[in-house]
C-alpha cells in the first residue's frame, strides 16, 4: 500500500462577510481595498487532508497550491498553518484565471509532484463556477467524487458519501482520485497566531505561469454584473377578506 | 522591585493571541480590543500562581469560544447562501 500524496488547491477570494460591490462599469465586483481570505470550501479541503493524516492514514505529504496575484501567498500561509506541509504558488498578476486554466495548471502540478489525491473546494464563493474539480478529473482521467460530506480511505479504496436530494449517496473508487468538498464535510480549524508563525518556516515555492506553458485565452465573457434587486417590503392585511382579495389581485387564487 | 513573575510571558502570549483573533471580531476590532484590555488589566494585580493559572485557563476557554463563534458564523452564512 503506497502513501497518499495530497494536493489541495486553494483560492484567494473576497471574504465571505464582506458585501461585494459592483464597479461602475458593471463588468466585475470591486476588489481594491476589500478584505480577502481563503475560500471557505478550500478550508474544508485542507482540513480533510489534515484529518486524514490525524486518523493515521498513510498521508505522506500535503501540498497546498494557489494561482493568482502575490497576495495569494497569505492564503497559502494560512493553509500551511492549518496543516499543509508545503506550498506552490503560481504567480499570475494580470489576468483573471478561468476554471479551465486552473484545471490545466493543476494537471501539470499533479504530474510533476506525483500526487494521487486531489481535494478541492466544490466551488469558490466569488465566481461560483464549481467546475475546476470536475475539469481536472476529466483532464487526468481519474475518478471523481464531488461534494463529499464524508470521506473514508482504506488502503487505496476510497468511500465518499454525498448528500443528494432525499438522502445520501455512497461512492466507492480507487485512488488516484479527485474529491470536492461540501459544506458539512468537517469543521475547519482556526489558523492560530502561533501556527501562522510556524507556517512561515515551511517551504513555499514560487513559479511563473509561463513555466507551465498554458494557453490563457479567455473563453468566458462577462456580459454584465448587477446588484440583485432590492427586496420589496411586505404589506399587512386587515382580515380574511382582505387577504383573499389581495391573493386574487396577485393571481394566486 | 519584585522579580518578574515567571508566568508573565505566558500571559503576554495569550493576550497577543487573543488580540490577533480579535481582528476578525464581528463587532469590530475597536469593540474587541478595549474590552480585552480591560479584562486583562482587571486581573493585573494577581500575585498568587494558582490564581494566575486560573486566569490563563479562562483565556484559553475564551479563545476556544471565539474560534467556535467564527466557525459557526461562517457556516451559517454559507448554509444560508448555498442551501
Amino acid at each position: 500500500m503506497s502513501g497518499i500524496r495530497v494536493l489541495v488547491p486553494v483560492k484567494r477570494v473576497i471574504d465571505y462577510a464582506v458585501k461585494p460591490r459592483v464597479n461602475k462599469a458593471q463588468t466585475a465586483v470591486e476588489t481594491q481595498g476589500v478584505k480577502h481570505s481563503m475560500n471557505p470550501f478550500d478550508e474544508l479541503s485542507i482540513e480533510e487532508a489534515v484529518r486524514l493524516r490525524e486518523r493515521k492514514k498513510p498521508v505522506e505529504d500535503i501540498l497546498a497550491f494557489s494561482a493568482g496575484p502575490t497576495k495569494s501567498q497569505d492564503i497559502l500561509r494560512t493553509a500551511m498553518a492549518m496543516g499543509a506541509d508545503r506550498g506552490i504558488h503560481v504567480v499570475e498578476e494580470k489576468q483573471e484565471l478561468e476554471p479551465l486554466h486552473v484545471a490545466k495548471v493543476l494537471q501539470k502540478v499533479v504530474e510533476e509532484e506525483n500526487r494521487n489525491l486531489v481535494i478541492l473546494g466544490k466551488q469558490s464563493i466569488d465566481d461560483d463556477a464549481g467546475q475546476t474539480g470536475q475539469m481536472l478529473a476529466g483532464l487526468l482521467g481519474w475518478s471523481q467524487a464531488t461534494q463529499a460530506s464524508k470521506v473514508e480511505i482504506e488502503g487505496d479504496e476510497c468511500t465518499v458519501t454525498r448528500e443528494v436530494d432525499g438522502g445520501v449517496e455512497t461512492l466507492k473508487a480507487k485512488l488516484p482520485m479527485v474529491i470536492t468538498t461540501d459544506l458539512r464535510l468537517n469543521e475547519p480549524r482556526y489558523a492560530s497566531l502561533p501556527n501562522i508563525m510556524k507556517a512561515k518556516k515551511k517551504p513555499l515555492v514560487k513559479k511563473k505561469m509561463e513555466e507551465y506553458g498554458i494557453d490563457l485565452t479567455q473563453r468566458l465573457k462577462t456580459v454584465k454584473v448587477t446588484e440583485p434587486p432590492t427586496r420589496q417590503g411586505g404589506g399587512k392585511v386587515e382580515d380574511v377578506d382582505g387577504m383573499i382579495s389581495k391573493l386574487k389581485e396577485l393571481g394566486a387564487l | 522591585m519584585a522579580p518578574p513573575n515567571p508566568l508573565r510571558h505566558e500571559v503576554i502570549r495569550v493576550y497577543k493571541q487573543l488580540l490577533y483573533m480579535g481582528r476578525e471580531y464581528p463587532l469590530g476590532y475597536d469593540y474587541f480590543r478595549p474590552r480585552l484590555h480591560k479584562a486583562f488589566s482587571a486581573k493585573a494585580d494577581l500575585q498568587d500562581e494558582a490564581e494566575i493559572r486560573k486566569g490563563l485557563e479562562q483565556a484559553e476557554y475564551v479563545k476556544k469560544e471565539i474560534e467556535a463563534l467564527y466557525y459557526l458564523k461562517r457556516y451559517r452564512a454559507l448554509k444560508q447562501r448555498y442551501e
